[in-house]
């Protein structure tokens, strides 16, 4: 994914100015930045919920911004939110299954065609979260570490080929931090390509393989982990000298 | 005496209940406050009895009568496309107005305030039903069908998809799925039921006009699924049987024939304030009314 200078204001302020990142295959890239650097602005531009002012990002060879939100998603781009986004009136098995699913959207099979079951699928992905004891809880029944255990399952299930991650690990409990420290690197031993935005430095320095810095939404550092903590604009603006 | 009745009344409710779970489709399985399927009742009472009156089969007026209405669900929903919650309700609430007053201006085709009158019972295939207890047990079948259909779609994969859009339409989109679409399409299939309920309607009592599908049946059918909950459809089949009993018995009230008819929508309201304040998720509705 190659994202080509992409800017953002709301009224006077500027979200993102003039942004470019490339994203590196089958890595575990970071974009890290203060509070209101554009991080999340940036998600919400890739996945389609905001337009920019201007700039491209082009992913498989399409300039997705042309494309609609739902468009994107089935393109491969796979994202969770900072504030994790559940159907409460669903299960997690029933999460699951839409993820998976790509023809529920046809009334007329859903009358004719048999019920397939999915079941064994949907449990095995499950419990690479620890929830297969949970396939019939509802959103409501769960605590809000599983929630985020459950939204990271949906959209390792859905079809992707990249997964943007808004804040994995924020607000979840120290052995729920290495469970899905865990799971992101096995999803990268898998070949997994993965954006993920943290405010928690050193869950970044230790899973991530390229970080960008963002502040006031220009990209003032790129490189490897160890090149970023010794980057002077970096230690100036970001970790305050 | 008392067998004709109880065969009218469990007409009424057969019509009723094939209503109320269209409207509960639309409504408590996909989120989509549609105030317009009063509207879509009619356009499929009229369209069934113009054909009607005009010779054609009633095996074809009764399905045009849900293709039409399930068409005009769709147009709604197409119009009305960028508009969510309390903006869509809105706009459909207009769409019923404007229905209304189609029926009771185009006087030429509809014949305005006059009605259409000698809308004949049905005839299928040889199958002459004279007589109301024919048109129950044809009814009931119609019923069976219908709520079995509605039934396989809501327990579906698309039945699921409805559910999350409810829920969180944009969290919906981003795992790739249509939501436009999908209301379009939800919004035939409860056009069509809607129109399909029309046409029965028209067919049993004989004579339709304008103010049958004023907004005042609205509020009878909201009623309904409400009381039952939304997003339940043996919540809707038992309230419609509360509902319509319950409306028929107040017949029986000591009062003038004047009072009656504005009385049945107070104690519909009340019933309405009553479940929205105490019990928002109706009889067996398992989801909050929001």
């Amino acid at each position: 994914m190659k994202i080509k200078n992409i800017s953002k204001s709301f009224g006077g302020i500027k979200a993102l100015d003039s942004c470019n990142i490339e994203i590196k295959k089958k890595k575990i890239n970071a974009i890290i930045g203060p509070n209101g650097s554009g991080k999340t602005t940036l998600f919400n531009i890739i996945s389609g919920l905001i337009k920019p002012d201007k700039g491209e990002i082009i992913f498989q060879g399409h300039d997705i911004l042309k494309l609609e939100d739902f468009e994107r998603a089935k393109l491969g781009i796979s994202r969770t939110f900072q504030e994790v986004r559940l159907f409460k009136n669903l299960t997690a098995k029933d999460h699951i299954d839409i993820s998976l699913s790509e023809n529920y959207e046809s009334v007329l099979k859903s009358v004719i065609k048999k019920k397939r079951s999915n079941r064994k699928k949907i449990k095995r992905i499950l419990k690479t979260v620890d929830l297969d004891k949970k396939l019939g809880s509802y959103v409501s029944d769960l605590s809000y570490g599983q929630r985020k255990l459950l939204d990271l399952a949906i959209v390792m299930a859905k079809k992707h080929s990249i997964l943007l991650l808004d804040e994995p690990v924020a607000g979840v409990n120290p052995k729920l931090r290495e469970k899905i420290k865990e799971i992101l690197r096995e999803l990268r031993e898998k070949g997994e390509t993965i954006v993920l935005i943290e405010h928690d430095m050193n869950f970044v320095m230790e899973i991530a393989e390229f970080i960008y810095v963002l502040d006031y939404g220009k990209v003032i550092a790129a490189g490897r982990p160890k090149e970023i903590q010794k980057n002077k604009k970096v230690l100036e603006v970001y970790l305050g000298g | 005496m008392i067998f004709p009745y109880l065969i009218h009344i469990l007409i009424l409710i057969g019509i009723y209940l094939i209503l109320a779970v269209s409207l509960n489709l639309s409504l408590g399985y996909a989120g989509l406050l549609s105030l317009g399927h009063v509207a879509l009742f009619g356009i499929g009472a009229y369209t069934s009895a113009l054909l009607n009156i005009n010779g054609v089969p009633f095996v074809f007026s009764f399905l045009l009568a849900g293709l039409l209405a399930g068409f005009f669900g769709f147009l709604l929903a197409f119009a009305t496309g960028k508009l969510k919650g309390d903006y869509y309700a809105l706009a459909s609430l207009g769409f019923a107005f404007v229905v209304y007053s189609l029926l009771l201006n185009l006087t030429e085709i509809t014949r305005g305030p006059l009605g259409i009158p000698g809308i004949s019972k049905p005839q299928i295939f040889g199958w002459a039903i004279k007589d109301n207890f024919s048109y129950l047990i044809f009814l009931a079948l119609v019923c069976f069908v219908s709520i079995f259909l509605i039934n396989k779609i809501v327990n579906s994969g698309f039945g699921k998809l409805l559910g999350a859009m409810r829920d969180d339409e944009t969290g919906l989109r981003i795992l790739g799925k249509d939501t436009k679409k999908l209301k379009y399409k939800t919004m035939f299939v409860s056009g069509f039921f809607a129109g399909i309920s029309g046409s029965l309607f028209a067919h049993y009592i004989g004579f339709i006009d304008p103010n049958t599908f004023y907004i005042s049946e609205l509020v009878l059918i909201l009623t309904i699924v409400i009381l039952g909950g939304i997003a339940s459809l043996k919540g809707s089949i038992t309230a419609t049987f509360v509902v319509i009993v319950l409306s028929e018995l107040m017949r029986f009230l000591p009062l003038p024939s004047a009072i009656i008819g504005p009385g049945r929508q107070i104690v519909y309201a009340i019933v309405l304030i009553i479940i929205l304040m105490f019990r928002p998720r109706g009889l067996l509705g398992r989801i909050d009314l929001e």
